[in-house]
This record gives C-alpha cells, structure tokens and sequence, in this order.
C-alpha cells in the first residue's frame, strides 16, 4: 500500500499504482495555466519528471479515506479579526519604488493586447 | 584573542559580553571579516552568503543590555530586510531591496542581534542542497566537495563553519533539520505558528516555519526564545502557552522515548542507523525507556507533501509577474507575454517544476484525487502522531537518510532528491516541533538525530536535546577553519 522507503540504491521503491503519463499537451495546457512560458527543450524533461513525481504521489490514491477530513491548518486558530480601524499602509511612492517600470501613480505594464 | 572567541558559543559569547569582557563591537567585526571573506573567496569558498554587511554601521542593535548582547545574526535569504537584498535565491527578485523587514528578523534585532549577512538557499526553500540557488550552490564545511543540505544550506554551513555565532533558517519539509544534520550543528523547527511568518517570502504557507540554526542546543533555545509571539501581521501566529527557557537536564529519567519502525529501517543509509543507534543506547544510559511506535501514515508523508507544497507554492508564487518587483522580461510583446516569459526567464528548474506540479495537482479533474486526497492523508498523519504522544514523550529518527552527498549526484534526479525529506516531512504536515542534533558520524561525516514532540513541548524537547547533545560530546571543531 505504501509507496515506500527509498531503496538500497537510494530510488523510490515502485508504487503499486502505474504511474498517470503526463505527455506534452498536458504540459503545454498547465503551463498555460501557470502562465509559464517553456522553452522547447524544456517541454520532454518537464513531461518525464512531471510524470515520474505524480506516479510516486498516486500511492495516496490507494489508501482507504473515506470518512477522513481533509486538514488545511494544524493547530487550532479561530477566525482571528483584527479591530476594523483604518491603518497606515505603505506609502504609494514606496510601494512603487521596487517596480520595473512605473509612473508616480501606478505600475506600469504591456497593454493586454498589443 | 579571535580564536577563543570563535571557540565561544553564542550564549557563552553573549555572557561574556555582558559582563563587560568581550566587546560587542570585537564580536561583530571578527564574524564580518571572515563571513566576507567567504563571500569574497566565491566559488573557492563556501559561497554560505548573498549578502554580508559592510562595517558597524547601520548594523543594529549592539544594546549590551539587550538578552542577546550583541551577538549577531546570520539571516536566510527569504527573510525580508529593509533596504537590504531579499531575493530568496532567485533570480525572479534580482535587486529586490524589501520596504519592511520581517517581524521575526526585527525581534531579534529589537532583542540585541544585529544582522550579519544573509545566508544563501535552494531558490524560494524548494531543494534539500542549496544547489537550485541563482546565487551558485553552496559547500560543505566538512568536504567541500559535497552539500550542505538545503533548503537552509548556507545558514547550517555558516554556522558550522564559524563564519557566523548563529542563523535564522525556515524549515517547510525538513529544511532546517536536514541542512543542520548534514553540516554538524543544531537545527530547530518549532511548532507551526509560533514564529511569525511576516515578512517570509513564502513557499508553502501552510508548512512554513523559521527557526535557528546553532551551535548547541542552549543557543538554539536563546534565539527561540526572542523570536516566538503572536504577531497581528500574521493571522495564523500564536503565542506558546509558556516562554521558551534555556534548557538544563542532563538526565533523561523516565522519558519515554518512541522510536518509529517506519522511519528507522529500509532506506536509512547503514552508517547512519548505526549511529542513530549508538545515540538511543546513549539515551537509556541517561535513563531514557525506548519503545517501539508505529506510524502507519508516515510512509505516504512524502507523497502528500509533495502535492500539498507544490500546490500552495503554484499559488504564492503567482506574485512573480514582472510587475510590482525583480525581473521583468525584455520587451514584451503584450501583458501575458511578460508574464510567461518573466516567469521563463526569472525561476529556476526545480522552481518551474515545483509551479507546474502544483498547477496540475489543482487544476480541473485533478483537484480531489491529489489535492483532496493529500489533505486527508495529512489528517491521518498527524491523527498517528497525536496516537504515539499518548504513550510516549518524544520521537526519535535519524533526521536525514544519509550523509551529505556529493555536490551535483541528485540534481538530476528530482524523486531522489525528494527523498532526503523523508523522516522530516511527516512532522511538518503535522505541525509539531522538532530538533537535529548532531549524533556522530558516518564516513567522518556528521549525522543527524531527530527528536520530535507533541505540539508546544519545545521546553521538553530542548531539554531533551540538551541532556542528550551533553552525552554525546560532539565535537564540531574542525568544520571551524
């Protein structure tokens, strides 16, 4: 069930499941989505990993859950709000001062299209 | 006169200061001239640092009435310092001089420790070598020809080195212990929440946690102790129900100790069990009662980790856009061409492969089968946790499966390296605290043991860590050139 220690030559034991293939329209399509440009020779080594790393994961997809909540904090904190009064924040020419390209009032940027 | 200071640990360093017998000042200028040499000797070095401060001035708080004394700081990267370089190793922040700097950094500068230097790592924490740094890999004090572990590899190898009394790191899936186990020195992650993570360039949010890198164990509750506290800039900080004291067993009477079957066996290096083992026996000889644990969910840690990090690490890193800081591309045809070829040209392959990982673990179809199913795995991790603690005190583990290794053996292969974080990630899904001391060596090389606790037992697990380091009279000396 599990996918396992390391083995004696330091590589991941197989997971039980077969490995989901990611090929390269599925890397295109989430690259796409990560807003991530690639390089050509980029593409065939990121589908490999890509692929090698989610057959290790998969091995999750064997272990009975049902019933099991789902945590996404570890220690116990209730809604924590703060006194809804205004604050000062980062002044606007400081805020700007790190940006690549700005004006006195803004960032900056490409029109979306050009 | 500066070699017996080097000799002296920061808590040592800081007594002497305070009673008037060393100088602030002295302390300061002896760790800047050799923590700038380093950065001078570049690749001929240790290349432990990014950044390291140009003289006194400006350098903070020398308060010799302050806890700290004066003692100074080396800083990870990622911590943000204002109007110094914070790019956490990436070439994404190239030139980014922060407006703020983060609370746990300010605290400790409030508290005496002025800044040093910052320390290089694995661009944005994601690597176990500090290899994945656009700042070049950093070395091992031990063999320069091997790793000083990652993410916070220039922290451990600074601190090991002697070119700085003691060092912040973060630690998301073991990367403070891992780097501090392969480098000889004491590494610390405390319970989730308890240092506040404003002012972090974050990776995993969920997982992120600083802590110290140190010499001894006494140090490492000293520099805890002026870091812990709830912060109003971070919603999930906390305060510890008890201040962290300076730590004083030297006896372990009656400490249940757990020791997992599936963190202890089949994929630990020979050399390290063996001396993970020499220190349990260590451990009863101090009075310590062993028990065997089980840890059903432990084995799958690894898998749930690396879609849960990934996956908020695609969301944090979002940010990176060419737009408000760092790297903007060159001439960009229109806004989304900027996007993605800033984000080409501005992160790291392990960065890239890290984004599209998490991308595709939650895009459409995918989302319940990794991301869901991950989470569940996290509860069920940190359900065999909350099952061990009620029948012993603390953990023990090697903290990494092997020594450091070769600079350059894992880099291209993504899965072995990912391997390193094997006995660190289950504690870190689990959010509870745990610290790498050095136990002994293997191949003349340090190894790591691991203790581990139930959450908000820092003092126990200091203590623990105290008596034990105490026994096994560790001698890091010669890392100190």
């Amino acid at each position: 069930m599990a996918p396992g220690p390391p083995g004696p030559d330091g590589r991941p034991a197989a997971p039980r499941r077969l490995p989901s293939v990611i090929g390269r329209d599925e890397v295109l399509h989430v690259a796409r989505l990560a807003r991530l440009a690639l390089s050509e020779e980029e593409i065939e080594p990121m589908a490999r990993e890509l692929s090698a790393i989610s057959g290790y994961v998969a091995a999750i997809g064997e272990l009975d859950l049902d019933g099991v909540p789902p945590t996404s904090h570890v220690v116990e904190v209730t809604g924590r709000l703060r006194a809804d009064e205004p604050r000062a924040c980062l002044p606007r020419a400081v805020a700007l001062s790190q940006a690549p390209d700005a004006t006195d009032e803004g960032f900056l940027v490409p029109s979306p299209q050009a | 006169m500066s070699a017996e200071l080097l000799s002296l640990s920061a808590a040592q360093a800081a007594e002497r200061i305070a009673a008037g017998e060393v100088s602030a000042d002295e302390l300061f200028t002896l760790y800047r001239e050799r923590a700038a040499a380093d950065r001078a000797a570049g690749d001929e070095g240790l290349n432990c640092f990014t950044w390291v401060a140009d003289g006194l001035d400006g350098a903070g708080n020398r308060d010799r009435a302050a806890p700290l004394n004066g003692v100074p700081l080396a800083v990870k990267d990622l911590f943000c310092t204002k109007g110094v370089p914070s790019q956490s190793g990436s070439k994404i922040l190239e030139g980014y001089l922060p407006p703020y700097t983060a609370t746990a950094v300010e605290r400790l500068a409030g508290a005496g420790a002025p800044l040093l230097a910052k320390t290089n790592q694995d661009e944005f924490a994601m690597g176990s070598s500090t290899e994945n740094s656009a700042f070049g890999p950093a070395r091992n004090p031990w063999d320069r020809g091997r790793v000083p572990g990652g993410s916070s590899g220039g922290s451990a190898a600074a601190v090991a080195a002697g070119l700085a009394p003691w060092a912040l790191g973060t630690d998301t899936g073991g990367s403070i212990r891992q780097p501090a186990a392969l480098c000889g020195v004491v590494g610390m992650k405390p319970t989730y929440g308890s240092v506040s993570r404003y002012g972090m360039i974050a990776f995993a949010s969920s997982l992120d946690q600083a802590g110290p890198l140190t010499r001894d164990v006494r140090d490492a509750a000293l520099l805890l102790s002026q870091m812990v506290g709830q912060d109003p800039c971070d919603a999930t900080s906390l305060q510890l129900p008890e201040p962290v004291a300076l730590p004083s067993a030297e006896r372990l009477d009656g400490v249940r100790i757990g020791v997992p079957g599936e963190l202890t066996g089949e994929g630990i290096e020979a050399g390290v069990l063996e001396a993970f083992r020499a220190a349990l026996e260590e451990a009863v000889s101090l009075g310590a009662e062993l028990e065997e644990i089980e840890l059903p969910h432990a084995p799958h840690a690894l898998s749930a980790y690396y879609v849960l990090a990934p996956a908020e690490a695609s969301s944090n890193l979002a940010r990176y856009d060419g737009v408000r800081y760092g790297l903007r591309a060159s001439e960009p045809r229109d806004l989304l061409d900027m996007y993605t070829r800033t984000r080409h040209d501005g992160f790291g392959a392990e960065v890239k492969r890290r984004v599209m990982l998490g991308t595709y673990a939650l895009s459409s179809g995918y989302y319940d089968a990794y991301y869901g199913r991950a989470q569940r795995v996290r509860t069920k991790i940190a359900e065999d946790f909350a099952a061990a603690f009620e029948r012993v005190a603390l953990i023990a583990t090697p903290t990494a499966p092997s020594v450091a290794f070769a600079l350059g053996s894992k880099t291209g292969d993504p899965l072995a390296m990912y391997l390193n974080d094997y006995c660190t990630v289950p504690m870190s899904l689990a959010g509870i605290p745990a610290i790498s001391i050095p136990c002994g060596y293997s191949e003349g090389l340090p190894v790591g043991l691991q203790l581990a606790g139930p959450a908000f037992s820092e003092n126990a697990l200091l203590d623990a860590a105290h008596a034990l380091e105490r026994a096994l009279a560790f001698d890091g000396s010669r890392a100190r050139v």
